[in-house]
Formats: C-alpha cells, structure tokens, sequence
C-alpha cells in the first residue's frame, strides 16, 4: 500500500503505518487525519509533536498507558489522561496518533 | 456459581525473566527480546531482565550504530522504567570478562553474581533466554 503527498509516493503497511520514518512531513498527518475526516488542531499537534520527540529519544512508539502517562508528566494532568487523549484520537491515542506521527505502530497494541 | 479466587482477579500476573545473552546486532535476538518484553510489560506481567555473557553490550552507553544500518534500540532500553520495568540484573562475572564497569552501561542495574542469578530464576514463573 502506498499514499501520496505533493506527488512523492510513500509505502505504506496494511494498517496504514508510513515504512521509511525520514519521509514524515507535516503534510503526512494532514493528508491522513483527512482520511479519517479529523481536523488536526493545535492540541492533536502537541501529541503528535511528543510522539515524534519520544521516539527520537527512545526509539519506540510507547503503548497507550505509558504514553498517557508521558503526557501528563510533560503537559500537565488535564491532558495526560485517556478521555482528553480518546476525545482527540478516537481511534485509539496511541495506534492513531503514532500513524499520523510516521511512528510504527506501538509495541503491544494490537 | 462457583467463587473465583481472589489471586484470579484482573487476570493472572505471572513472573517473567526474560535473560539477554548475545551481542547487541548483527542477530535479531537481542531486539526481539527487548519487543517480547515491551508486550509483557503493556500486559501488566511482572518483568525482570538479566544481561550477560555478551548480553551485557546490548546496554553499552553511547551506542552508534549508523554504520551498520541498524536500529540503536539501545536507546529503548531507557523507556523500561516508563513500563514499569525497573528489575534489570547484570552478570557480575560477565561484566569482568569484559571490561566492563557500572559507569560503562545506559541504564541503572543491579549487579549480581551467577550465583545469585540461579537463586533469583528459581523465583520466576517463566524464563526466556534469546
């Protein structure tokens, strides 16, 4: 599977996870929260922006419970807990997220 | 109907050694081991990790692994704690064989003797060597 953005072709997995982590781009995120007819606002950015900062520094993407509980510890309680995180990512914060991050799917979500 | 034991509540929490020893790449064990132990710990089992013989260079500080084109998932092994995997055991013996002090690793651990670690896999319910 692949998708397309600005005319590059990016392969994809079958759950829509892009494989070659370099090519992310901000468009990445749009052009799927789109698909998912989701408007990206400035709170979806600040989870995505963590995401991609967390996996820089610990090359995973982390499971929903560890990432809620990074969340609360880096932006505060009122956000790192599951109903803010399910509000933005309905589809699950942390598959949902990491997909429009350009992460792999998280280790021990299934 | 028929009481459930209370131990059965919330599932059965089973106490997992996941024992590292083999060099960190050019095989897959050692990160596929780190994977195995990422799903453990997300389904709230009780992990421990033991380095040793080569095993101990899978938590070398200030890996760099560009050269090779492999992933430093070394830096994963900094998120354990996060997962509440706190329980990381080193081989004494194996850390000396190779030069290796405490200073020389990414993570804290705990040092024990071979000893020790044949006294501590009595403790577990499940051992897993990669």
């Amino acid at each position: 599977m692949s998708i397309q953005i600005n005319g590059k072709v990016l392969e994809t997995d079958e759950e829509g996870y892009i494989q070659a982590l370099d090519e992310w781009s901000p468009e990445v995120a749009e052009y799927m929260a789109k698909e998912d007819d989701c408007d990206l606002t400035e709170n979806h950015w600040e989870v995505i922006n963590f995401l991609r900062d967390y996996y820089d520094e610990y090359q995973v993407a982390p499971a929903v419970r560890v990432l809620t509980k990074a969340i609360g510890k880096r932006l505060g309680k009122d956000k790192g807990n599951s109903k803010y995180l399910y509000q933005l990512f309905p589809y699950g914060p942390a598959k949902q997220a990491c997909r429009y991050a350009g992460l792999p799917k998280p280790t021990g979500c299934v | 109907m028929e009481e459930i034991p209370e131990e059965y509540e919330g599932g059965i929490v089973k106490k997992f050694m996941y024992v590292n020893r083999r060099a960190p790449h050019g095989t897959i064990y050692a990160q596929e081991s780190l994977e195995v132990v990422l799903v453990g710990a997300a389904f709230d089992q009780e992990v421990s990790i033991v380095f040793m013989d080569d095993g101990v260079y899978q938590i070398l500080k200030d890996q760099d692994t560009s050269a090779i084109g492999t992933k430093n998932f070394s830096k994963t092994f900094r998120a354990l704690e996060m997962y509440d995997v706190e329980k990381l055991y080193v081989e004494r013996e194996s850390m000396q064989a190779r030069g290796i002090s405490e200073d020389d690793l990414n993570v804290p651990v705990e040092v024990i003797t071979s000893e020790e670690i044949g006294r501590l896999m009595e403790q577990h319910d499940v051992i897993l060597s990669f």
